[in-house]
């Protein structure tokens, strides 16, 4: 009997890897391949365009991404050995271009720049990074998802709880906070862009009809300390109908017995949650954390659309910072660097997320 | 009837091997979505067609933002069009990049052209523009005589001191929004167009134009430090707004009269001068020590590399630079025609026109971005230094970053070939 089914299905092989050709040539031609093809040109130095022929590199792209200094500075002092203090009484410090700039003592540091500063006794701690707009991309990044992915994952819990009643025209509701996905990001991003406008912007008008005129209108895009969390407020709004909508999902394979059981117990509403609801969407839950994470990862078209960057690479991005440099800059292998160590990162995260909520028994 | 008939048959096959042996050209231009430009090129195609038997020139558009990524991604692919238009600056990469040919025109045929509608790459002429743009200092007369400022003139421009003087002036009056608007929202190639020459005023520049192979030194060195604290007072100052500037308020703000002065260019010139009429002035840019610089180089066309018919794109190109022409799409744009000749066959360049003085300003001021295939790497690196420092970034920080990066880019490219 299984020897006949075994055989009947090696018959039908040929039939079936036809039928997944397409599919397959398609995969490999639009992820395998360039993705193989990134690991390779990393280690290059190939141009998008160049007579040049392309040569092995070596690991020389991820060291000029990723090198990394300090510099101890101290004080100024004048002739009698005491400090000089500018005008607020701050000591003052030789600048740090002096040792990275054609500076034979210190050709270790030559060509980084200041990534932060840290005063360390009467000294000043400085950190240096060879490329300090992809550092500062990191971390924005990382800034990024660290926000997003919890916010968004529990507000879209919120949401679905909400709409997750039989109440009288709750599809409306349904509809309404699912909308903005429908919405393409870059029309998103450029109707955002009127609402934050530094004079008269939606926002701004909003905040200041609120507060009687109180309110000094705020360059929300254009002041570095304001700017990344303008774009995050902006993706969490035009993500978080998505997840409710798997949130949702969720909440109604949890079956209505388990609630009745509860209502018998005599179960607050709180208890309810926590006993019955979360429990029962814990898979659901690993699914939207490692969805929202990779998404977040991969910003772009927000910052693309509204900030390319800035204002003073407060909102760099890292495949945004990829897309200038293989493209733009016409630097593919620095491009190519770029996505795989965004792979390997996205890789550590999406394991150690694994492991943290996996089933412990 | 027999006759008749083998008549008529011989009359079509005359006529359609007539046709056949016109050999189809194709050609590219970046203009999609501007009719005035449009009408002017189909009317030079046209002409072209029924000028001669030996080609037919068809035109493909694209906008001019999908322009580059297309051509760039055609070479690629290897389908490149017979004649392309190239933004001069861009001109030394694609035709280092194999993109282009050299252009076989006689000098005669270009000796009377403005310097910057003449594209050039290692002494080979490889395009060539129609016209020309020029950047001025938008200003009306009476604004500057109301609050005694000297009206700058072509040998006399204003020195750097006057021009910061006449800003300070301008905003302490409080009748406007900025006294100067320079377009920081047109993230674009504006940046390097309209902005390096305030640089070269300055003594600094892109690069070093001797060896063209470093940028240390020049475009980090004092007097590019002195550009960057200049630059950046500017925004600290509130005297222009920032980057943050909306695309609406840089087409409305000056002719609503939010701002005493703008940085713009000749293409913008005649809606203001339906505006203030004769109280409209466009003022040649400060001499910040250096002589007073502007950019130069427009789109231009040239003969792409796997073209299989240059003597037919030569042909055409030759046939597109008659002063007629010029003058046409002059007339349509607004924008400079690129010869004296054909500048006297137009309504705004003719002497007397209204916007003569942008002739003589192309003529004496144009200064080239760096010719160079780097170019197209420093032209963003550029921008993003001048948007950090508008922004509150340390200028010299903002411009060693530049250079280094500048560097690193000639170095991966072995120089380039220099």
């Amino acid at each position: 009997m299984s020897a006949k089914s075994t055989s009947k299905l090696q018959k039908h092989t040929l039939a079936g890897w036809l039928m997944a050709t397409p599919a397959v040539g398609l995969i490999t031609l639009f992820l395998v391949v360039p993705f193989l093809l990134a690991f390779v040109l990393s280690f290059t130095n190939q141009r998008l365009v160049s007579p040049n022929p392309t040569q092995f590199v070596g690991l020389s792209n991820f060291e000029q991404l990723l090198g990394v200094g300090t510099l101890m500075l101290e004080p100024e002092r004048d002739d009698a050995g005491a400090i000089v203090r500018d005008a607020r009484g701050e000591p003052e410090y030789p600048r740090v271009r002096d040792y990275t700039r054609n500076n034979p003592d210190y050709l270790q540091l030559s060509g980084m720049r200041e990534l932060a500063a840290m005063s360390w006794g009467e000294n000043r701690l400085v950190f240096l990074a060879r490329d300090v707009v992809f550092i500062k991309a990191v971390l924005n990044t990382l800034a990024f998802v660290a926000v997003v992915a919890p916010v968004q994952a529990g507000l879209a819990l919120l949401l679905a709880l909400l709409i997750n009643q039989k109440l009288r025209g709750i599809n409306v509701f349904r509809t309404i906070y699912f909308m903005p996905v429908v919405v393409s990001i870059v029309v998103v991003s450029l109707l955002w862009r009127f609402i934050y406008a530094g004079q008269s912007g939606l926002l701004n008008t909003l905040l200041g009809f609120l507060t009687l005129g109180n309110f000094q209108p705020v360059d929300w895009l254009g002041n570095p300390a304001t700017a990344l969390w303008s774009i995050l407020a902006m993706s969490v709004w035009q993500g978080v109908g998505f997840h409710m909508v798997i949130w949702l999902s969720g909440l109604q394979t949890i079956p209505e017995s388990l609630y009745e059981a509860a209502d018998i117990e005599g179960a607050t509403g709180w208890q309810k949650f926590r006993y019955v609801t979360w429990p029962g969407l814990r898979n659901t839950a690993v699914l939207i954390l490692i969805v929202i994470t990779m998404q977040a990862f991969s910003l772009f078209s927000q910052i693309d659309v509204m900030t390319k960057g800035g204002p003073v690479d407060s909102t760099q991005s890292i495949v945004f910072q990829a897309v200038q440099r293989g493209y733009v800059q016409q630097d593919i292998a620095s491009g190519s660097a770029i996505s795989v160590l965004l792979f390997l990162i996205v890789l550590t995260i999406s394991l150690l997320q694994r492991w943290l909520t996996r089933e412990r028994n | 009837m027999k006759l008749a008939f083998f008549g008529t048959l011989g009359l079509t096959t005359a006529l359609s091997t007539g046709v056949m042996a016109q050999t189809e050209l194709s050609m590219w231009y970046h203009g999609a979505g501007n009719p005035a430009e449009r009408e002017v090129l189909v009317g030079i195609i046209d002409d072209f067609n029924a000028s001669q038997s030996d080609w037919v020139v068809r035109l493909q558009e694209f906008p001019q933002a999908a322009y580059n990524d297309s051509v760039t991604a055609a070479a690629l692919a290897g389908n490149l069009p017979d004649i392309l238009d190239v933004d001069g600056p861009n001109m030394p990469n694609w035709a280092w990049s194999g993109y282009m040919q050299p252009l076989q025109l006689s000098e005669d045929a270009i000796a009377n052209f403005l310097p910057g509608a003449i594209g050039r790459w290692q002494g080979e002429l490889y395009s060539i523009g129609l016209w020309d743009a020029a950047v001025a200092i938008f200003a009306r007369r009476s604004v500057l005589e109301e609050n005694g400022i000297r009206v700058p003139t072509l040998d006399e421009p204003w020195t750097g001191d006057e021009f910061n003087a006449a800003l300070d002036t301008l905003k302490a009056t409080g009748d406007f929004d900025y006294p100067l608007d320079l377009g920081m929202a047109d993230q674009s190639e504006w940046y390097p167009y309209a902005f390096s020459p305030f640089l070269q005023s300055f003594g600094g520049d892109l690069i070093d134009r001797e060896t063209y192979t470093s940028a240390d030194g020049v475009l980090n060195g004092d007097a590019a430090l002195e550009f960057g604290d200049w630059w950046q007072g500017l925004f600290q100052n509130d005297l222009a707004p920032g980057t943050s500037q909306d695309m609406a308020a840089r087409e409305t703000g000056f002719l609503d009269g939010r701002y005493a002065l703008q940085w713009n260019g000749n293409w913008t010139a005649l809606p203001a001068i339906e505006k203030y009429g004769d109280d409209m002035l466009f003022l040649p840019a400060p001499d910040f020590g250096n002589g007073p610089k502007i950019g130069a180089a427009s789109w231009q066309f040239g003969v792409s590399a796997n073209s299989d018919h240059p003597d037919g794109a030569t042909a055409f190109i030759e046939f597109a630079i008659q002063d007629k022409y010029l003058a046409a799409f002059s007339n349509a744009t607004g924008l400079i025609p690129a010869t004296s000749t054909a500048a006297a066959l137009t309504e705004n360049y003719k002497p007397g026109g209204q916007l003569e003085v942008f002739y003589e300003l192309s003529a004496q001021q144009g200064e080239l971005r760096p010719v160079t295939p780097g170019y197209i790497v420093m032209s963003p690196l550029f921008r993003k230094a001048l948007a950090d420092i508008a922004n509150g970034a340390d200028p010299a920080d903002a411009l060693d970053a530049a250079t280094d990066a500048i560097d690193a880019d000639i170095a991966r490219n072995n120089n380039y070939g220099f």
